[in-house]
C-alpha cells in the first residue's frame, strides 16, 4: 500500500480549503471560521480515513452490495451512543446556519415561483455532492456514511424541504453511482459532481398510479442491439426538469428492476415540471419515455450488475425520514414560541394543558421518529442488516410527520391556515413523506 | 459516534435476566396472578441469583440507579442506568407483578441510593425498600400530602396514613414521605426510613387490583410512629429555594424504569401474538406496499414500531444519567410513550388473537391488565405530558398547572 492514499485526501481537503476560503458568501454568512475548522477537522480525519477510503472505493470490481458499507468505519467502541462526531457536529452547525439564513428567507417564494439559480451557486459551495464523490475521481474523498447523510437531509428540510430535496438530489445521484454503478461509470459520470456549478441530476422511481408500487414498475426495459430500450413514465422526480442526468428504474424483462443512467440528450426523453400539493421547490417533474434507446453501458452496473432494489428503496427512505426530522422540527420550534406568545383569555395559550399536552406529544412522537431514523441509518452505515429497522422507521414517519403537520396548523388556528404563517407549508409537505420513495439515497 | 445497538456486554446481561424472566417467572406466572396477595415463596432464592448477579456487576438493582456526577471522564459510558432498564425489560418480559416483588429491588432502594449519606447507606444495606408517598387525598399532587413529621428530642413523630404502596407488607423498609411544615409546602416535604415492626406503623390493608397481582399493594397507617432523627433522608432544613426538586430528583432515574416495564411486558404480548399468528400460517417480511398487506400484519408492523419507539426512548433517557446529562424531560418522555404504547399494544394483542386472547389459557389478557399500571405509577401519563411540556415552553407549575 503506497502512502499516496494517505496524501491524497490531504490534498484534496487543501482544495477544498482554497474554494471555501475565497467564497464571497462564507463571508457572508458569517462561516469562515466554522468553515476553517471544518477543512481542519477534514484534514485531521483524512489521514486517518485514508485505508478506509482506498478500500471502498479501489477495489478492482464493484463490491458486493451487502459488503459496500461493511468498508465504512466500524463503530470504534460497541455501545450505545448518541452524540455525534466532531465532524458532524460541525457540518450540522454549518448546514443549520444555512438552514436559518439562506433556505428559510426563500422557502415561501419558491412553493409558489422559481429557485433562484443563485441558491444552486450556495448549494454547490457547500459542496454536498462533493462529499460523496471517491478521492480516486478528485471528490472530497470522505468515506460515505448514510448517518451523516441522513443528518443533512435533516438540517436542510430545517429549512425546507422541497430545497432540501432539490440540493441533495445530485449527491442521490452520486451516491447510487458509487453503490451500484460500475467503476467506468464512476469514473465517466462523478467528475462532473467536481466542478465549480451545480450539477443538477436525480434519480426516478415512482410512477403516476394510485396503487403504486415499489416492487411492480411498470416502466419496462427490453434489450436491443445496442443496449436497451425504455418506456414508461416517472413521476415525481426532483430537479426532473433541470438534470442532466437520471437514474430511471425499470423493469427488464427477465431480470427484474435495474437502473439505467439516462443522458438528457437521449431522443424520446419528455420532461415536464409538476405541480404537486407541496415541494414545488424540489422541481419535482414528470419523466415520460417513449422508445429511449440507451447504449449497453447505461445499465447501472453494467456486466457486473450489483444492484439491490430493495436496498435502494432502504437507503431512499432513511432519506426521506431524515427530511421529515428536520420539517418537524421546524414546527415545533415555530409551535412552542407562537403559543407562549399568542394570548387568549388573558394569558398565552401555551398555559392550558389542551394546547401544552398537544406540543408534548409532538415532541414526544418526533424524539420517536429520531430515534428510529438514526437506528436504521446507523445499522446501514456499519453494515448490518437495516431492512427492518427502515421499514418500521418509515412507518413510523409518514404516520408522525403528517400528525405533528396537522397539529402545528390546529395550534395556530385560522393563523394557521392562512400563507401569513408557515405551518400550512409545512403541512403540505409533511402528506409527502408517506408517499415519497427513491428520491435521494443517503 | 451514533449507534443505536446495546453493546455485547449488556446484551449478556439482558440474555441473563431473559433466562431467568422465562425460566422462573413464565411457569409460576398464572399462579401468583390467581392467588392474590400469597407470598411468592420461588422469589427468595432469586434473591440470591440476583445479589450474586448484582455483585458480578449486573447492574441488576434499583438501587444502582444514580446520576453519573459530571467531570470525571469524556468517555461515554453505557453504565448502570443502561443496565438496570435493560434488565428490568427482560424481567417483565417474563412478569412485571413478580419483578415488582423481587426482594431488595424497591424503589425504596432507589430513593435511598439517590440521596442517602454513607452512613445511612451502610445502615440500610442489603435491606429491601418500599416507597410511600400516594395518600387517599394525595395522588399525582405529592406536595399536597398531610403526612407530619415532628422533631421530638432525638426523634421524628410520624402521623398520617399511605396508600398503595408497593411491596409496603413484604418489604425490610419503607421510605415514608411527609412534611415538616404543610403550610411551606413543597419544600417542607422530606423522605423518612423507617423499619418494619417499628411501633406505630401498621399495615392495614392490601388491595384487591386489576393486575400486577403478583405484587402487594399495602395501606399503611402512622400512628404516631417514633423513628430515630438519623432516618432522614437529606437535609433537616426547609430550603424554600431549592423546593422539591431533590426530592423529584429520584423520578428521573426511576421513569426510565417503569418505561423499561412496560415495554418488557408490551414485547411479551407481541411476540406471544406473533407466535400465535405463525401457527396460523402467518409470516412477516416488511417487504410489499404497506397499504397491500393484510390489516393484521399492517398492525403488527406499526405496533412493533411503536414499541421500539418507547424501547429506544427509554434507553436514550438511561444512556444519559449514566452520562451525567440532565435527562427530566426525556425520562418523562420515555415514560409517557411506553405507557401509552404499551398498554395500547397489549390490549390491541387481546383483541387480534380473538378468543386467546381474552381466555385465561394464554397470558394476554392478563398482560393486557398488568399493563395498564405503567401509564399511571411513577407519575402518570398526563403527569409526563405536564413534565414535558413544561421543559419544552420553559413554565413553571404555577403558569401551567
Amino acid at each position: 500500500m503506497s502512502n499516496n492514499y494517505l496524501i491524497k485526501p490531504m490534498s484534496m481537503a487543501l482544495e477544498m480549503l482554497g474554494r471555501i476560503s475565497s467564497s464571497e458568501h462564507i463571508n457572508r454568512w458569517k462561516l469562515r471560521e466554522p468553515a476553517l475548522k471544518l477543512v481542519y477537522e477534514g484534514m485531521r480525519q483524512s489521514v486517518r480515513i485514508g485505508n478506509f477510503v482506498q478500500s471502498r472505493y479501489l477495489a478492482a470490481k464493484p463490491l458486493d452490495h451487502d459488503e459496500t458499507l461493511k468498508k465504512n468505519i466500524p463503530p470504534k467502541k460497541d455501545r450505545f451512543d448518541l452524540t455525534l462526531t466532531r465532524e458532524q457536529q460541525m457540518v450540522r452547525d454549518e448546514l443549520l446556519k444555512f438552514s436559518k439564513q439562506v433556505i428559510r428567507p426563500i422557502s415561501r417564494d419558491v412553493d409558489s415561483g422559481e429557485v433562484p439559480s443563485a441558491f444552486f451557486d450556495q448549494v454547490n459551495e457547500l459542496g454536498l455532492a462533493l462529499s460523496g464523490v471517491p478521492e480516486s475521481i478528485k471528490g472530497a474523498g470522505t468515506v460515505r456514511s448514510p448517518i451523516s447523510n441522513m443528518l443533512m437531509a435533516e438540517d436542510l428540510a430545517y429549512g425546507d424541504m422541497s430545497l432540501a430535496i432539490a440540493s441533495l438530489a445530485p449527491l442521490g445521484f452520486v451516491n447510487t453511482i458509487t453503490e451500484f454503478g460500475s467503476r467506468e461509470q464512476q469514473a465517466r459520470y462523478l467528475p462532473s459532481f467536481t466542478g465549480d456549478q451545480f450539477f443538477p441530476s436525480s434519480i426516478a422511481l415512482m410512477e403516476p398510479e394510485a396503487r403504486f408500487n415499489i416492487n411492480q414498475l411498470k416502466t419496462l426495459a427490453v434489450s436491443t442491439n445496442a443496449g436497451f430500450r425504455l418506456n414508461g413514465v416517472k413521476c415525481m422526480v426532483p430537479l426532473g426538469t433541470q438534470s442532466e442526468l437520471i437514474i430511471v428504474f425499470a423493469e427488464l424483462e427477465d431480470h427484474g428492476t435495474r437502473g439505467f443512467i439516462l443522458e438528457r440528450h437521449y431522443p424520446g426523453i419528455r420532461i415536464e415540471k409538476e405541480s404537486n400539493m407541496g415541494l414545488s421547490g424540489a422541481g419535482m417533474s414528470r419523466v415520460v419515455l417513449t422508445d429511449v434507446e440507451v447504449p449497453a453501458t447505461a445499465l447501472l452496473g453494467e456486466e457486473e450488475v450489483h444492484y439491490s432494489h430493495q436496498r435502494m428503496i432502504d437507503l431512499a427512505r432513511i432519506g426521506i425520514c431524515g427530511l421529515s426530522l428536520g420539517t418537524c422540527q421546524a414546527v415545533l420550534d415555530f409551535v412552542l414560541k407562537y403559543a407562549n406568545d399568542r394570548i387568549a383569555f388573558g394569558e398565552p395559550i401555551s398555559n392550558r394543558q389542551a394546547v401544552a399536552f398537544m406540543i408534548a406529544d409532538m415532541a414526544i412522537e418526533l424524539e420517536s421518529m429520531r430515534m428510529l431514523t438514526y437506528r436504521a441509518a446507523s445499522r446501514a452505515e456499519q453494515g448490518l442488516p437495516f431492512h427492518r429497522e427502515t421499514y418500521l422507521a418509515q412507518l413510523l414517519c409518514a404516520q408522525r410527520a403528517m400528525q405533528v403537520g396537522t397539529d402545528g396548523v390546529q395550534i395556530l388556528g385560522g393563523h394557521g391556515y392562512v400563507c401569513e404563517y408557515p405551518v400550512e407549508l409545512w403541512y403540505r409537505q409533511l402528506r409527502a413523506v408517506g408517499i415519497l420513495e427513491g428520491t435521494f439515497l443517503v | 459516534m451514533i449507534n443505536l445497538e446495546i453493546p455485547k456486554k449488556l446484551r449478556q446481561l439482558g440474555d441473563m435476566a431473559h433466562a431467568v424472566a422465562e425460566g422462573m417467572f413464565r411457569p409460576i406466572s398464572r399462579k401468583y396472578d390467581r392467588f392474590e396477595h400469597a407470598y411468592p415463596e420461588e422469589l427468595d432464592m432469586l434473591r440470591s441469583i440476583l445479589q450474586g448477579m448484582s455483585d458480578g456487576g449486573s447492574g441488576m438493582g434499583a438501587d444502582g440507579l444514580s446520576q453519573k456526577k459530571k467531570g470525571k471522564s469524556k468517555d461515554i459510558k453505557n453504565g448502570n442506568n443502561m443496565a438496570v432498564v435493560l434488565n428490568m425489560m427482560e424481567i417483565c418480559w417474563g412478569d412485571a407483578g413478580l419483578a415488582l416483588s423481587i426482594p431488595g429491588q424497591g424503589l425504596g432502594n432507589a430513593a435511598i441510593a439517590a440521596v442517602a449519606t454513607p452512613a445511612q447507606k451502610k445502615r440500610f444495606d442489603g435491606k429491601w425498600a418500599a416507597m410511600a408517598i400516594t395518600e387517599p387525598d394525595a395522588g399525582s399532587d405529592s406536595a399536597a400530602i398531610k403526612t407530619t413529621a415532628v422533631l421530638d428530642g432525638d426523634e421524628w413523630l410520624l402521623n398520617g396514613e399511605k396508600i398503595f404502596v408497593t411491596c409496603g407488607e413484604r418489604a425490610d423498609l419503607v421510605v415514608i414521605w411527609a412534611t415538616l411544615d404543610q403550610s411551606l409546602g413543597r419544600a417542607a416535604i422530606k423522605s423518612f426510613v423507617v423499619e418494619k415492626e417499628t411501633p406505630g406503623m401498621k399495615v392495614t390493608h392490601l388491595e384487591k387490583k386489576l393486575g400486577i397481582r403478583a405484587s402487594d399493594t399495602a395501606t399503611i397507617i402512622l400512628d404516631n410512629c417514633r423513628i430515630p432523627r438519623d432516618n432522614i433522608l437529606g437535609s433537616e432544613t426547609i430550603d424554600t429555594k431549592k423546593s422539591f426538586a431533590g426530592v423529584m430528583q429520584t423520578f428521573d432515574n426511576t421513569r426510565p424504569v417503569v418505561a423499561a416495564m412496560s415495554v418488557g411486558v408490551a414485547k411479551a404480548s407481541l411476540d406471544y401474538t406473533c407466535e400465535l399468528l405463525s401457527r396460523e400460517g402467518l409470516s412477516f417480511q416488511y417487504k410489499a406496499n404497506r397499504f397491500e398487506i393484510p390489516a393484521i400484519e399492517a398492525e403488527i408492523y406499526r405496533m412493533e414500531a411503536e414499541l421500539e419507539a418507547a424501547r429506544l426512548l427509554m434507553f436514550k433517557a438511561a444512556w444519559m444519567a449514566d452520562n451525567g446529562k440532565p435527562n427530566s424531560k426525556e425520562a418523562s418522555m420515555a415514560k409517557a410513550k411506553a405507557g401509552r404504547v404499551g398498554n395500547e399494544i397489549t390490549l390491541r394483542c387481546v383483541e387480534l388473537c380473538s378468543s386467546l386472547g381474552y381466555s385465561e389459557n394464554h397470558l394476554l389478557e392478563k398482560w393486557a391488565r398488568d399493563s395498564k399500571i405503567f401509564d399511571i405509577f411513577e407519575g402518570t401519563q398526563q403527569i409526563q405530558q405536564l413534565v414535558v411540556a413544561r421543559r419544552l415552553l420553559k413554565k413553571r407549575s404555577k403558569d401551567l398547572k
